[in-house]
């Protein structure tokens, strides 16, 4: 049970939540017409007539956009709908160019579906998909360039979105962001969605109501609009739950209603009551003809399909050995996942990883580095795990040769060759350096013969020491142990 | 030289290549017979110099003998159609000073085909309407007019009415619920509204979605057919386009109708249907009778139910259609305090009061509580009425009726004035045929005992307007009908 419980005068309570996250489909052009899709224009560059809604103007369906959608729901565990249709949602706004956003209602092109999230102790839980639905973005108000004007941006007017509905499955905020990375990680892994909450590619609204632990019903919800960061989403259903766990506690009634997450303080406000919310008089939209998808279209986007983060952290538990904890953190980022297979090709890959999730890890959070700027390649973080295993270099010095490559990018067989930084494997060698530490330390000696072998680990620090780090610490145990015995 | 005018599409061309006449001199007979019958307010907008300047370009063309199908004849458009460069505005105040940078897909196959413009033509603001009394440039005074002014008929009517007068050698329409056929009938010409998706809708203001449809009105029928051949065909930036091949329309015509199923619909002749149509619905059949055809008296049951059901769906797709004209990015504008009241001002003084009901109407029929006792419901009419005339056709190869209840009315006319319905009830014979998608030609039988003219309706299966033709010149033979006013 991973459930948050709110604890209350009257009962325990749970948390019932459902995600709506709108992911702006990765495509060259918009969903319904020929212009660019280009984050960072200029502003209204990249408007056809379709987009600002002139006179006459017909949509006409991006077919790389219902591919990618397709892959999205077969990422997601979906049934794919072979037969799909477009809906108008009728609103004014002076950002939405028609006066109505063309999406899909009745019949989305994606249908249930589940997403596997892994939680912090350990558990999996599958969190249901409701649907997924294609649309078109609307366009962007610019309010703050005039005090009593605002200005419209077309460019993103008729962006494509993909709408993921989820179940009313989370029992935890943990669960809400776990499930946020887990679909980011895979719209990454498709490219279908770049998943940048920051830069709005990824918008998040939660479906939140609470009910006391043991109930199944489903009681008045709010929803939580925009709360766009994995962060927030979780800060935003905690401070929600409980704020209606009070109203409940206090004898108040909850009423469906939408509120405001504040991201500078994480709490949530109430701003209107659902029942006085807008009419969208949906009705078909009479300018596409139903989207029918044929078997064998389905079925070759099927077979493009890459493995997904689930499979693929399957496969490294089951064939290179990793914990499923490693291999999860691994897989959650494409990138990393492909630079991780390159690295342990041919290596160790338990120790790899361990390379990777450690010291690589940090290096990188410690220089603002992203994977691709990375001083260390692939090929040559294997390798320096290989000189490891090997017995070539010792833990120590791989640490030394590490950060050599840090600085210089250089591949660790060339540091460790022309910087002589070879380990001592010749047991002359080591025992010449342990009798001298011996023969200069005889009160230690007469101490730890006398029974204090804790000093064990003193004499082995002294006689790494001696060598430069060189010495294989393995025999300088063992040799030691002899010499004292 | 004979008045060039009175030449049809067919001959024009022949005396254009002959060069019994140049091109220019077409265009000028033309734009002094607009001069003079300007009161008649068919044009709204006249573009002589610009007809001049391609009647220029197209003679040089004939010269080198490489015109176009319709190189150097002189067409007026309707206004619904977006004309490149010159000033298209549906006839509304809304689009007042709306000049398109984009050509409609048919008026660039027209101009492809070699046609040079006249201008622009009245018609009902936003093609809504049967008497061409809604247009914001004022009514179109029918050409047969005696001693007070009658209507046009509508949506089209200052394309009938041009077309009539000799003001244009043709005119594009468009027809949602009638607006070809019935002006045609009123003004004595002859007009087509082919099979829905025949004709591309790109660059056409839409006023229903489903329903709209371009189609030429011209002096005879083998001028509609010359006209649909270079007007039609699939478009991919209209997606309800249909990919069927455009025959060579003319080539059916002089074709002999022996054996051919002509299908007279019971359902058509109500009680108080108007003696004089009714005698001559009757002599039309003789006609075709007489000349080889077969009489079979078929049913289409849910006729009753059409015209609440056309005035349901095409509000509704008006209703969305319409919500784009909010004065924000063209046309009209009337500012206010707060975006609302920039909506409400201009849309308040930039749609007339026809424009205004049906918007209402639309709203209401799709509104949360209504859709379903209201829109679905014609939906599920719509198909019926559909059904009806796949039956039918399985008696018949045409369908004959009339095109409309009555001959042209007075502009004013008190009774319309009353109830919006006694106008929409003239709508009676074409909106069925609308709400199938099925083509239908309208072309004049004779004269009442007012002298006005009156129109006989043929209608054909979906994509057969080859039959439709040819059915028409047989008709038309017959009737022996002497058209220009």
């Amino acid at each position: 049970m991973s459930g948050m419980v709110i604890k209350g005068k009257t009962c325990d309570w749970e948390i019932v939540c459902g995600l709506e996250i709108h992911c702006q489909i990765i495509s060259k052009s918009k969903i319904f017409s020929g212009a660019s899709t280009h984050y960072g224009s200029d502003v209204n560059q990249n408007v056809s007539f379709v987009d600002a809604g002139m006179p006459g103007m017909l949509p006409v369906l991006n077919e790389e956009c219902v591919h990618q959608a397709i892959k999205t729901g077969l990422g997601l565990n979906a049934k794919i709908n072979k037969y799909s249709a477009f809906a108008r949602k009728n609103y004014f706004y002076a950002d939405l160019p028609q006066g109505y956003q063309i999406t899909q209602f009745e019949y989305p092109i994606v249908g249930e579906g589940f997403v596997k999230i892994e939680l912090e102790n350990g558990e999996n839980k599958n969190i249901g998909i409701e649907r997924l639905h294609i649309e078109q973005d609307a366009a962007k108000s610019i309010h703050d360039i005039s005090p009593t004007k605002t200005f419209i941006d077309l460019n993103r007017s008729g962006v494509g979105l993909m709408e993921i509905v989820t179940k009313p499955d989370f029992r935890a905020p943990e669960e809400a962001g776990a499930f946020l990375r887990k679909l980011r990680s895979i719209v990454r892994y498709l490219g279908t969605c770049d998943g940048n909450m920051d830069e709005g590619s990824m918008r998040c609204d939660a479906s939140i109501s609470v009910r006391p632990v043991g109930s199944s019903e489903l009681r008045p919800r709010a929803e939580v609009k925009n709360v766009n960061s994995v962060k927030f989403a979780m800060q935003a259903i905690e401070f929600e739950a409980k704020r209606q766990v009070e109203i409940y506690e206090n004898g108040g009634e909850m009423r469906q209603q939408t509120c405001q997450f504040n991201q500078m303080t994480g709490q949530t406000k109430f701003l209107r009551f659902k029942e006085f919310s807008d009419d969208y008089r949906y009705f078909p939209e009479p300018d596409l003809p139903p989207l029918v998808l044929s078997d064998e279209f389905i079925e070759e986007i099927k077979r493009g399909m890459v493995e997904l983060p689930d499979a693929k952290k399957e496969r490294f538990v089951r064939e290179l050995g990793l914990t499923p904890y490693d291999a999860g953190v691994i897989c959650e980022n494409k990138e990393m996942a492909e630079f991780f297979e390159k690295a342990a090709k041919g290596h160790e890959a338990k120790k790899v990883a361990n390379w990777l999730m450690g010291d690589f890890f940090a290096m990188l959070n410690e220089k603002h580095l992203g994977l691709e700027e990375s001083p260390i390649s692939a090929e040559n973080l294997g390798n320096l795990v290989e000189l490891i295993t090997q017995n070539v270099i010792n833990g120590k010095t791989a640490k030394d040769v590490f950060a050599i490559m840090v600085e210089t990018g250089e591949a660790p067989e060339k540091i460790v060759e022309e910087r002589g930084l070879k380990q001592v494997t010749d047991s002359g060698a080591i025992e010449k350096v342990i009798d001298e530490v011996i023969a200069a330390n005889p009160d230690n000696v007469a101490a730890y013969r006398g029974g204090k072998t804790a000093l064990m680990g003193w004499f082995v620090g002294q006689v790494m020491k001696a060598s430069g780090g060189k010495a294989n610490p393995g025999m300088v145990n063992q040799l030691l142990k002899q010499k004292l015995g | 030289m004979t008045d060039l005018t009175k030449l049809t599409i067919a001959k024009a061309r022949e005396g254009l290549k002959k060069k019994e006449f140049t091109a220019v001199e077409l265009a000028e007979s033309y734009i002094k017979n607009m001069e003079l019958k300007r009161g008649l307010n068919a044009y709204v907008c006249e573009t002589p110099e610009k007809a001049l300047e391609q009647a220029k370009a197209s003679q040089a063309k004939i010269d080198a003998g490489r015109g176009g199908d319709l190189e150097g004849i002189p067409l007026g458009i309707k206004d619904l159609f977006c004309t490149q460069g010159i000033a298209t505005t549906a006839c509304s105040k809304i689009l007042q000073g709306f000049v398109p940078p984009y050509e409609s897909t048919v008026t660039a196959k027209l101009l492809a085909a070699g046609v040079n413009f006249l201008g622009k033509l009245n018609m009902d603001e936003f093609a809504m309407g049967g008497s061409n009394e809604t247009s914001a440039f004022g009514p179109v005074v029918n050409p047969w007019s005696k001693d007070k002014p009658l209507v046009a008929g509508g949506s089209s009517g200052g394309s009938a009415a041009a077309v009539a007068a000799e003001m244009c050698a043709a005119a594009t329409g468009t027809d949602t619920g009638g607006s070809i056929r019935q002006p045609a009938a009123f003004c004595g010409v002859t007009g087509i509204k082919p099979t829905y998706g025949r004709c591309s809708r790109y660059g056409i203001i839409a006023f229903a979605s489903s329903l709209d449809q371009a189609g030429p009105i011209a002096k005879d029928v083998r001028d509609c057919a010359i006209m649909l051949k270079n007007m039609a065909g699939h478009d991919v930036k209209d997606s309800t386009s249909a990919k069927n091949m455009v025959p060579d329309f003319e080539k059916v015509l002089g074709g002999d109708i022996r054996g051919l199923r002509i299908g007279i619909p019971k359902e058509y002749r109500p009680a108080g249907l108007n003696e004089e149509i009714a005698a001559y619905w009757d002599k039309a059949a003789a006609m075709l009778e007489d000349q080889g055809a077969r009489i079979v008296n078929v049913s289409l049951p849910h006729t009753k139910y059409a015209l609440a059901t056309y005035y349901i769906i095409a509000p509704a797709e008006a209703s969305s259609n319409l919500a784009r004209y909010d004065g924000v990015r063209y046309g009209k504008r009337i500012d206010g305090e707060h975006l609302e009241d920039m909506y409400v001002n201009t849309r308040t003084a930039g749609f007339g009061a026809e424009v205004k009901r049906r918007i209402m109407i639309g709203t209401y029929v799709l509104s949360a509580g209504y859709y379903d006792a209201y829109y679905l419901k014609a939906q599920k009419v719509r198909r019926l009425i559909r059904d009806d005339f796949v039956r039918a056709f399985e008696q018949c190869d045409v369908i004959l009726t009339p095109t409309a209840p009555t001959a042209a009315f007075a502009i004013g006319d008190k009774t319309m004035r009353q109830d919006p319905i006694n106008m929409w009830l003239n709508d009676v014979f074409t909106v069925s045929v609308s709400l199938a998608g099925l083509p239908a030609m309208s072309l004049p039988i004779g004269l009442n005992k007012n002298g006005l003219p009156l129109g006989m309706q043929i209608i054909g299966r979906a994509f057969d307007e080859e039959t439709v033709f040819k059915a028409a010149e047989v008709l038309e033979k017959q009737a022996g009908f002497k058209g220009a006013k």
